[in-house]
């Protein structure tokens, strides 16, 4: 005769307790009663003097407002706009202001900082002296700072467009911003995106393949001259045949300023410039940490296999160091959007600037406007950190298996 | 037996000297091993000193070789009068120096600003330096005491009443409040569908707001007793004094061990006699000097110590309620930290300008600086609170279920156990966080306050001054007051944390 475990008793005054208090017990339930009272309380004050405010100031609440005429203009668009356009073009406009500067500060900021880390661990006394001044300079200075210096100081000495500094007779900076040659599609442009596209495709494809074999396998196939040939031999192939997929047109100096080309304002110019050295900064920091976190044993070991030094940095050390640097980096990633938002200073027209800024001064609509820019920013790092959080989950997953 | 000896081998003469070794110190061994030990080294070599040559050189010739350092006016600095090639234009930053520091504060007055900048630093040294004692002390004058007359002196002014006074009125507003809430459901009750229960609800916060109001009638009625008297600022403070001491004996222990804590207190209010009694804030107190005319500076260190000082109470309450077990509480804090660190400083700061001051009732008007302030002690206090969490990660369990075990509860715990261990732990990371906020303060001159950056671009407006090295000598100058400022803290916070770690280093 078998003995069944007896099931536990159901405790449902102990369990209602839990659900409602936590481990605090009937003391944890008063105490949110407490303070969900305050919090009401706080609430209610807030929404009536609001109200009570707004309708002072004559303000009709609510996002009704987004469909009115703007009215104002704004220098530098991705999307074709005009004055007549609505509050929501506005915000639209400036969102993809924002996210241009921050997706070229990124990449700048990107390629200084992996530099100035190297040259820190470089061997070489004098270039390590040279990245460390670098990144102590920049650090401790603030970036409000750095983009008022690059705008006002630097780009305001420059030369006026009849006395540009002309680089390669192809592109001229003057204190108008930048001028560089603008692409037009012609005829071949189609087929050459085609390939180009299919290129990078069928090149992806044979990575994963003698990835595939290398680890199956223990093939060693080599790819990469097949690969050359695909991303650039096929377009030129392309291009032999269909004609040239565009031609550059060059600006020309015409009267008191230039015509033709198109012009990056120097607002963009001065920000990025500013926000990608002071982030190289930081990811100088992040990525010498990660490399010098990958003990030194592991250098040694692979040197002791026969493998080259940059073989063995390739293959070893910079895995695992990636493992280190990739949260941080992500987290300037995020910096460098939000920090982008001190474009209204130099009057770039940026989400805030332009949203938060000259909108909100034209209508009044303060909660809405405010609310509506918060979250966007909001959202961008929730999203982020998100996606930080599933990249931590597979790093740990793979280290535990 | 001979043939050892014979075979035996006695040099004669000396050995010839050998080289010396290949020096690998000094500067000569510097160069052999770490700058042109090879061909990509040399190459190396030249890169960084071709990149130091191209900017430390003009930088030097611009600060000190080229520079012209007397003048009255623009003319001074333009190449057609010095005959060169000018560089930086000192005489604009000497004209312009009071204002970079104090802003528009009167000259009269500056001396307070002077004062409130010593008492400061004679305060703040002590506590930095970890050898000196009465850190307890020493924190609690700069953390509280010092605030509270820095306002006053820089500010001015004198006040009405004294802790008894702001406690009646406190509870009052906040019993109108109730009161009012309540009114305001009884009414919205006469039409909505659950018009009984909401009703309901609205008489008994009215009663509720009726019975707290019974209930600080004596405060209240005391309040306006002394207010009649002829010296209400002192008749007041000796009530409090009173009140409070008597609440700490007894709390303290009674006849027993009360005696220490009623010593402590008698003696804070013997200094705080002293220091209303010193600056007569019973008779209105120093003249007032409003904050739309400080600058420079001064809003620059004020607008930072200010928001330290906040946001450390902040944080640590934060990073308490995300580690609470009482979910509501967890969940708001986790809410309120995401959401600050999620945002943009600058985006925090048009909240607090253009927003908040719909939050409040119509007829309280809140100070452009004072609405900065609370921005930013928001937004510091969010990230102090992850600092402080990390601290309080770093203590091992062991810790609060061996005071568990002792029988001590929640508060004592935290207060005497995790908290002091865990700060110990943050001090780095506070002085790290306190340098990004010092640079974070230039921020407040976009919502139209002139800390130093503000002042400096606002004096690049006048024509006076108006000459082509203006900007760039005026960048030199802030730069170096910003670098010294970060550059100083951020040794300092290496000194903290090589000190903590003293025992990990082998």
């Amino acid at each position: 005769m078998s003995t069944e475990a007896r099931k536990p008793p159901p405790q449902i005054a102990l369990k209602i307790r839990r659900i409602l208090g936590g481990k605090a017990g009937w003391n944890g339930v008063a105490v949110q009663f407490a303070f969900a009272a305050i919090l009401g309380w706080i609430g209610y004050e807030i929404v009536s003097n609001a109200r009570a405010n707004l309708e002072n100031q004559h303000i009709a609440a609510g996002f009704g407002f987004l469909r009115n005429n703007a009215g104002f203009d704004v220098n530098q668009t991705l999307i074709s706009y005009t004055g007549s356009d609505t509050f929501l073009r506005v915000f639209v406009v400036g969102l993809l202001n924002t996210l241009v500067v921050s997706v070229v500060g990124i990449v700048f900021a990107t390629v200084i900082g992996f530099i100035v880390a190297l040259c820190r661990l470089s061997p070489n006394w004098l270039l390590s002296r040279v990245g460390e001044i670098y990144v102590e300079v920049i650090r401790n200075l603030p970036l409000l700072f750095q983009i008022l210096f690059w705008y006002l100081a630097v780009l305001a000495a420059l030369p006026n467009p009849r006395q540009s500094i002309s680089l390669f007779g192809i592109a001229f900076i003057s204190n108008r911003g930048l001028v560089i040659p603008s692409p037009i599609g012609q005829s071949g442009l189609a087929p050459f995106l085609a390939v180009l596209a299919l290129g990078i495709v069928a090149s992806l494809a044979l990575r994963v393949y003698a990835r595939r074999a290398l680890f199956q396998r223990g093939q060693v196939i080599r790819i990469w001259p097949s690969v050359l040939a695909l991303l650039f031999g096929l377009p030129l192939a392309t291009m032999l045949v269909f004609g040239l997929p565009f031609t550059f047109e060059l600006p020309q100096l015409r009267g008191f300023n230039f015509a033709g080309g198109s012009r990056i304002i120097p607002e963009f110019v001065a920000l990025t410039v500013a926000l990608a050295t002071y982030t190289a900064a930081f990811i100088a920091e992040i990525v010498r940490a990660g490399i010098l976190s990958v003990h030194k044993g592991q250098m040694e070991a692979g040197s002791s296999l026969g493998l080259s030094r940059g073989a063995t940095l390739r293959l070893i050390v910079v895995p695992q160091a990636m493992r280190v640097i990739v949260p941080p980096l992500t987290n300037q990633y995020l910096n460098l959007t939000k920090n982008s938002s001190l474009a209204v200073a130099i009057g770039y027209p940026d989400l805030v600037s332009v949203f938060a800024g000259t909108s909100l001064s034209q209508t009044g609509q303060a909660i809405e406007i405010i609310a509506m820019t918060m979250g966007v920013y909001l959202l961008i790092s929730l999203l982020t950190s998100a996606i930080m959080s599933v990249y931590g989950w597979r790093v740990s997953r793979s280290l535990g298996a | 037996m001979s043939d050892v000896i014979s075979s035996s081998f006695v040099r004669q003469d000396l050995l010839a000297e050998r080289p010396a070794p290949v020096k690998t110190t000094g500067f000569i061994g510097l160069m052999r091993t770490r700058l042109f030990n090879s061909p990509t080294n040399i190459l190396l070599t030249i890169v960084g000193a071709l990149l130091l040559w191209f900017t430390i050189v003009p930088s030097v010739k611009f600060l000190l070789v080229d520079a012209v350092w007397s003048g009255k006016d623009r003319t001074a600095c333009l190449a057609e009068n010095a005959g060169f090639a000018v560089g930086a234009c000192w005489p604009y930053i000497q004209a312009k120096l009071p204002q970079l520091i104090y802003g528009f504060y009167p000259e009269a007055e500056r001396w307070r600003v002077n004062l409130t900048l010593l008492l400061a630093v004679v305060l703040l040294l002590p506590l930095l330096i970890p050898r000196l004692p009465a850190k307890s002390l020493n924190a609690g004058l700069f953390f509280v005491a010092f605030p509270v007359v820095a306002f006053f002196l820089l500010h001015g002014g004198g006040i009405k009443g004294f802790g008894l006074s702001w406690t009646a009125g406190l509870l009052q507003l906040f019993d109108e409040s109730i009161v009012g809430a309540g009114q305001a459901l009884i009414t919205s009750g006469r039409t909505s569908a659950v018009g009984p229960l909401l009703w309901a609800l609205g008489s008994l916060i009215v009663l509720l707001g009726t019975l707290i109001h019974w209930l600080i009638f004596p405060l209240t009625w005391l309040r306006d007793y002394l207010q009649g008297t002829g010296q209400p600022v002192w008749a007041d403070f000796a009530v409090t004094a009173a009140i409070v001491c008597l609440i700490a004996f007894a709390l303290g222990g009674g006849v027993r061990t009360g005696g220490r804590a009623l010593a402590s207190s008698i003696a804070t209010f013997i200094g705080i006699a002293i220091v209303i009694r010193l600056m007569d804030l019973d008779h209105g107190g120093l003249p007032i000097v409003t904050t739309n005319l400080w600058g420079g500076l001064l809003v620059t260190l004020v607008v930072s110590v200010t928001g330290i000082v906040t946001s450390l109470p902040i944080g640590i309450a934060l990073a308490l309620g995300r580690r609470s077990t009482i979910p509501l509480i967890r969940i708001f804090s986790i809410a309120f930290i995401e959401f600050w660190r999620g945002v943009p400083l600058i985006t925090v700061l048009f909240f607090a300008t253009y927003m908040l001051p719909l939050f409040l009732p119509g007829n309280f008007t809140v100070d452009g600086l004072v609405r900065a302030l609370i921005g930013i002690a928001l937004f510091t206090g969010a990230y102090q609170a992850e600092n402080v969490r990390g601290g309080l990660a770093a203590i091992p369990r062991g810790q609060s279920e061996a005071a568990a075990a002792l029988g001590l509860s929640w508060w004592k715990t935290t207060s005497l156990i995790v908290l002091p261990q865990g700060l110990r732990h943050v001090i780095p990371n506070l002085v790290n966080s306190f340098i990004s906020l010092f640079k974070d303060t230039s921020l407040v001159s976009i919502v139209a306050l002139f800390d130093l950056l503000g002042s400096l671009r606002a004096s690049f407006a006048d024509p006076k001054w108006s000459t082509p090295s203006t900007a760039f000598t005026g960048f030199a100058f802030a730069g170096i007051i910003y670098f010294l400022f970060c550059f100083g803290m951020s040794r300092y916070s290496l000194f903290v944390e090589h000190r903590l770690n003293a025992h990990r280093r082998n």
